[in-house]
C-alpha cells in the first residue's frame, strides 16, 4: 500500500515509519509545519523535522515538509485564543489532530495518490462483527491517546494506520534503539507545542487579548484574594489564586463575567460536584447510537487526556445532549472535551465538548 | 579548478613556491572577472556567495556612514533582512515586480542620509529585470552620497554585466548561478567607495574581507563566468524559445495559467507561472515524483514552502499566489527536458484540479 507517514521527528513515528517499510509498505514521509511563531516545546521545531528527515534518510524513503501554518492558525491558534478570551479552556491539540492531520493531511495524501495515512499516536483500529472500524484504546494503556483523536470519522478510520498503537512504549524505544534511530531516547512531548516555557501562557495570550484582573472571593462574597488574569483561571483550580495560606482546601467553583468586572469565586471542593453535564459540538464517529434517544446509552466517560473514566448515561434531553454521571463527579471545564467510551471501555463511540451553559 | 581542489594545497598568502601557484590562479581569475564586468580587477572581492556580499555592503555602509539603508520589497532575503535589520527603509514594487521609483524618489528626499540603495537587477522569483539606468538616474540626483547596490546574482547568466557596473557602484554575484560552485560569491565594488567589512582577520583582499580564499572555487567561478559570457547570445535566443514552448504549450493545454510579468520584461531563464485552483505544494510533490524540480517561493528552514513575499509585493491576489510555480531553465536544457516537463506539468495539474 501507498502510505504518508507522518513523521513529528519523535520517537513514535520514526519507529511507525520503520514497521511499514518492514511491512512491505511503499512509505513517504512527511512533517507538517503547522506553528509559524517561537516554540521551545513540543513539536513543529527545526531540529525536529531535522531529525524527522535523518530517520526517513536513514530508513531511505523520501520525506516532504508540508507548511500548514495558515490552516493551524486558523483551526487551532485563532480558536485557542477566542477561548480563553471568553472564558472556557481550549483543548488545542485535539483541533490539531481533527483539523490538521486528519482533514488537511487526509486530504493532502488522497489528492497524491496515498491509500492511508499513517500517524505515530499509540490508538489502534478495530473492528466490530458487523465490521464497522473503531478508534480503540492503546495496547499501552498509560500512552493511550485515543482521548485526542476521538473526531475521526468512520472515512478517516478507513484510510488511516496507527502502526505503534499495538505496542508498549517501551517496546517502541527498544526498536527505535535496534534500529540505530537518533530519536531512540528523546523525550515525549508535552507541552502545547505553540506555547513557549519561557513565556507561558500569560506572555502568549497577553500578547493577543488583553488580560484582565479579577477579584477572588468565597461564596459568601468575602475577598480571599486577587489574580493577574481571569482568562487564565480554570473551573476546580485550587493554585495560585492569590489568597492566604493554611485554613480548608478552596477551589474556584464559579468564574463570574459581568461586562469589564470579573469575579473569581473559590469554594469547597464538594461544591465543584454535580450530578450532569450539557454537552455540545457532538461527534459520533460512525453515527448517532439509537439509545441516546430513549433510554439513555451507557458509556464510560474520559474527561482530560490522561484522566481517568467514569461510567455515565447519555441522552437527549430538549434537543442537548446530557452526560448524567452513575456517581457524583467532578464539574469539567466549560470547553474541555469529553470522550465516551463503550462500556467495557475499549473503544470510541463518539465525543463533544462541555458546554458553558448548563441549563435548558 | 580540479588542480587546486586535488593537488594544490598551498594558502595563496604564503611566501613559498606553492603559495604563489596559487596566487596566481587567483590573480588571473580576478583579472577574467574584472574584464568581463567591465571594472578593474583591485574592485573584485572574492565571497562565500550572493548573501555575504549583499550582507557586506548593507551592514558595511550603515556602520561606515551611519547612515540609512534603502531597498525594494521584492528584494532576495539577503538584502531585505539586512535592510529591515538595521531598521532601513522598504520601497514598494509596482504591479509589474520593479521598484517604484516615483515612491523612491520620494523617500530619498525625505531622509537627509542615505547609505546605500540596493536594487536587485533580476528578480529571483519572477525573473523580472529592472532598469538600473532609470534607478541610477534617481538615486545621483536625490542621494548623490549614497551607495547604489545591486543584487545581480540572477542577472549574470543572461545579460552583460558592464552596462549595470557603469552606472552602480556595487555588485553581488553569486558563482553557481552561472554554472560555477556553490559557495562562492563576488563582490564589486567600485574604486574610491568603501564599507566596513563584516570579516575581520588576517587581511585577505586588500583588507575587505579576511579569510583564506577558496582557491578551487575561485578558479571555477572564473572559469564559468568566461564560459556564460561566450556562449551567453546563444542560450539566450536558444531558452527563450524552449520557455515560450513550455509555458505556450501547458497554458494551451489546461488553462488558467497565469504570468505576473510580461515576458518582454524577464530573463528568458524564468517561466514562473501562477497556476489557478492548485495548491503548488501539491503540484512540487506531483512533479517531484516526475522527475520535474521545481520550485514555489523560498524555503523556510525546515524545507517548508513559505508563501512568495515578491508576489504578495506585486499585489498578486492571495488565492492565485497559493498556486506559484517557479521554473528555471538554463544553458544545459533540452529540448527532451521540455518535454518531460510538459507532459508532468499538464498532467499534474489535471488530476489536482479533478481531485
Amino acid at each position: 500500500m501507498r502510505v504518508l507517514m507522518a513523521m513529528s521527528g519523535g520517537v513514535d513515528s520514526s519507529v511507525a515509519a520503520a514497521e511499514l517499510i518492514a511491512a512491505g509498505h511503499d512509505v513517504v514521509g512527511v512533517t507538517m509545519r503547522l506553528w509559524g511563531g517561537e516554540s521551545d516545546t513540543g513539536c513543529c521545531s527545526v531540529s525536529d523535522v531535522e531529525d524527522a528527515r535523518r530517520v526517513a534518510q536513514q530508513l531511505g524513503i523520501d520525506h516532504v515538509v508540508f507548511n500548514f501554518t495558515e490552516d493551524f492558525n486558523r483551526h487551532v491558534v485563532d480558536p485557542y485564543v477566542d477561548a480563553h478570551r471568553i472564558g472556557v479552556t481550549p483543548n488545542p491539540c485535539i483541533e490539531c489532530n481533527r483539523h490538521l492531520k486528519f482533514e488537511r493531511l487526509s486530504e493532502r495524501a488522497r489528492v497524491l495518490g496515498f491509500e492511508a495515512v499513517a500517524t505515530g499516536h499509540h490508538a489502534r483500529i478495530i473492528h466490530l462483527d458487523d465490521g464497522t472500524p473503531r478508534l480503540a484504546r492503546a495496547h499501552d494503556r498509560a500512552k493511550d491517546q485515543s482521548y485526542v483523536l476521538y473526531t475521526c470519522d468512520r472515512d478517516e478510520l478507513d484510510r488511516t494506520l496507527f502502526p505503534v498503537g499495538s505496542m508498549t512504549k517501551d517496546v517502541v524505544r527498544e526498536k527505535a534503539v535496534a534500529l540505530g534511530l537518533r530519536t531512540a531516547t528523546k523525550p515525549d512531548s508535552q507541552d502545547v507545542c505553540f506555547i513557549s516555557r519561557q513565556g507561558g501562557r500569560e506572555s502568549f495570550l497577553g500578547n493577543r487579548i488583553p488580560l484582565r484582573r479579577a477579584r477572588v472571593v468565597g461564596t459568601d462574597g468575602q475577598p480571599e484574594g486577587e489574580v493577574e488574569s481571569v482568562e487564565l483561571v480554570t473551573l476546580g483550580q485550587r493554585r495560585g489564586l492569590g489568597g492566604p495560606g493554611g485554613g480548608p482546601k478552596k477551589f474556584v467553583v464559579d468564574i463570574k463575567r459581568d461586562g469589564e468586572e470579573a469575579t473569581v469565586v473559590v469554594g469547597p471542593r464538594e461544591m465543584l460536584m454535580t450530578q450532569f453535564e450539557v454537552i455540545d459540538n457532538i461527534v459520533w464517529p460512525v453515527g448517532q447510537p439509537d439509545e441516546v434517544m430513549g433510554a439513555g446509552l451507557a458509556v464510560m466517560v474520559q474527561c482530560s487526556a490522561h484522566g481517568e473514566t467514569a461510567p455515565a448515561t447519555l441522552q437527549i434531553n430538549e434537543g442537548r445532549l446530557h452526560l448524567n454521571w452513575f456517581e457524583p463527579h467532578l464539574r469539567v471545564s466549560p470547553g474541555q472535551s469529553v470522550v465516551f467510551y463503550d462500556p467495557t471501555d475499549t473503544y470510541v463511540v463518539g465525543g463533544g465538548i462541555v458546554s458553558a451553559s448548563r441549563t435548558q | 579548478m580540479e588542480r587546486f581542489a586535488r593537488d594544490s594545497f598551498a594558502n595563496p598568502t604564503g611566501s613559498h613556491r606553492a603559495s604563489r601557484e596559487a596566487r596566481q590562479a587567483i590573480d588571473e581569475s580576478r583579472d577574467q572577472i574584472a574584464s568581463l564586468l567591465g571594472v578593474l580587477p583591485g574592485e573584485i572581492i572574492f565571497t562565500s556567495g550572493g548573501t555575504e556580499s549583499d550582507n557586506t555592503v548593507v551592514f558595511g555602509a550603515v556602520r561606515r556612514t551611519g547612515g540609512v539603508a534603502v531597498t525594494s520589497n521584492a528584494e532576495h532575503h539577503a538584502v531585505l533582512h539586512p535592510v529591515e535589520h538595521v531598521n532601513g527603509i522598504v520601497v514598494p514594487v509596482d504591479a509589474g515586480g520593479v521598484i517604484d521609483l516615483a515612491a523612491l524618489e520620494e523617500v530619498l528626499r525625505q531622509t537627509p542620509n542615505v547609505a546605500v540603495v540596493s536594487v536587485m537587477a533580476v528578480n529571483n522569483e519572477t525573473g523580472v529585470v529592472t532598469d538600473m539606468k532609470s534607478v541610477s538616474r534617481v538615486v545621483r540626483e536625490h542621494a548623490p552620497k549614497a551607495i547604489i547596490h545591486s543584487d545581480a546574482v540572477q542577472a549574470a547568466p543572461w545579460m552583460d554585466l558592464a552596462p549595470i557596473t557603469a552606472v552602480v557602484d556595487s555588485i553581488s554575484l553569486s558563482a553557481h548561478k552561472f554554472g560555477g560552485p556553490k559557495g562562492v560569491g563576488i563582490l564589486w565594488l567600485r574604486q574610491g567607495i568603501s564599507v566596513e567589512p563584516l570579516m575581520f582577520g588576517g587581511g585577505q583582499e586588500r583588507e575587505r574581507r579576511s579569510g583564506t580564499h577558496n582557491v578551487a572555487g575561485i578558479v571555477g567561478t572564473a572559469a564559468a563566468l568566461v564560459e556564460t559570457r561566450a556562449e551567453m547570445d546563444t542560450v539566450v535566443r536558444r531558452v527563450g524559445v524552449m520557455r515560450d514552448r513550455l509555458v505556450d504549450t501547458v497554458t494551451a493545454t489546461v488553462g488558467g495559467i497565469h504570468e505576473v510579468a510580461p515576458r518582454s520584461s524577464r530573463v528568458p531563464g524564468s517561466a514562473h507561472v501562477c497556476v489557478e485552483g492548485v495548491e503548488n505544494e501539491a503540484l512540487l510533490f506531483l512533479l517531484d515524483q516526475a522527475n520535474v524540480c521545481a520550485s514555489a517561493a523560498s524555503a523556510c528552514a525546515s524545507g517548508a514552502m513559505e508563501p512568495s513575499h515578491v508576489l504578495h509585493a506585486m499585489g498578486v491576489d492571495r488565492n492565485l499566489a497559493r498556486g506559484a510555480l517557479r521554473m528555471t531553465l538554463g544553458h544545459t536544457t533540452a529540448d527532451a527536458d521540455i518535454d518531460v516537463a510538459i507532459s508532468a506539468l499538464t498532467e499534474s495539474i489535471t488530476h489536482l484540479r479533478r481531485s
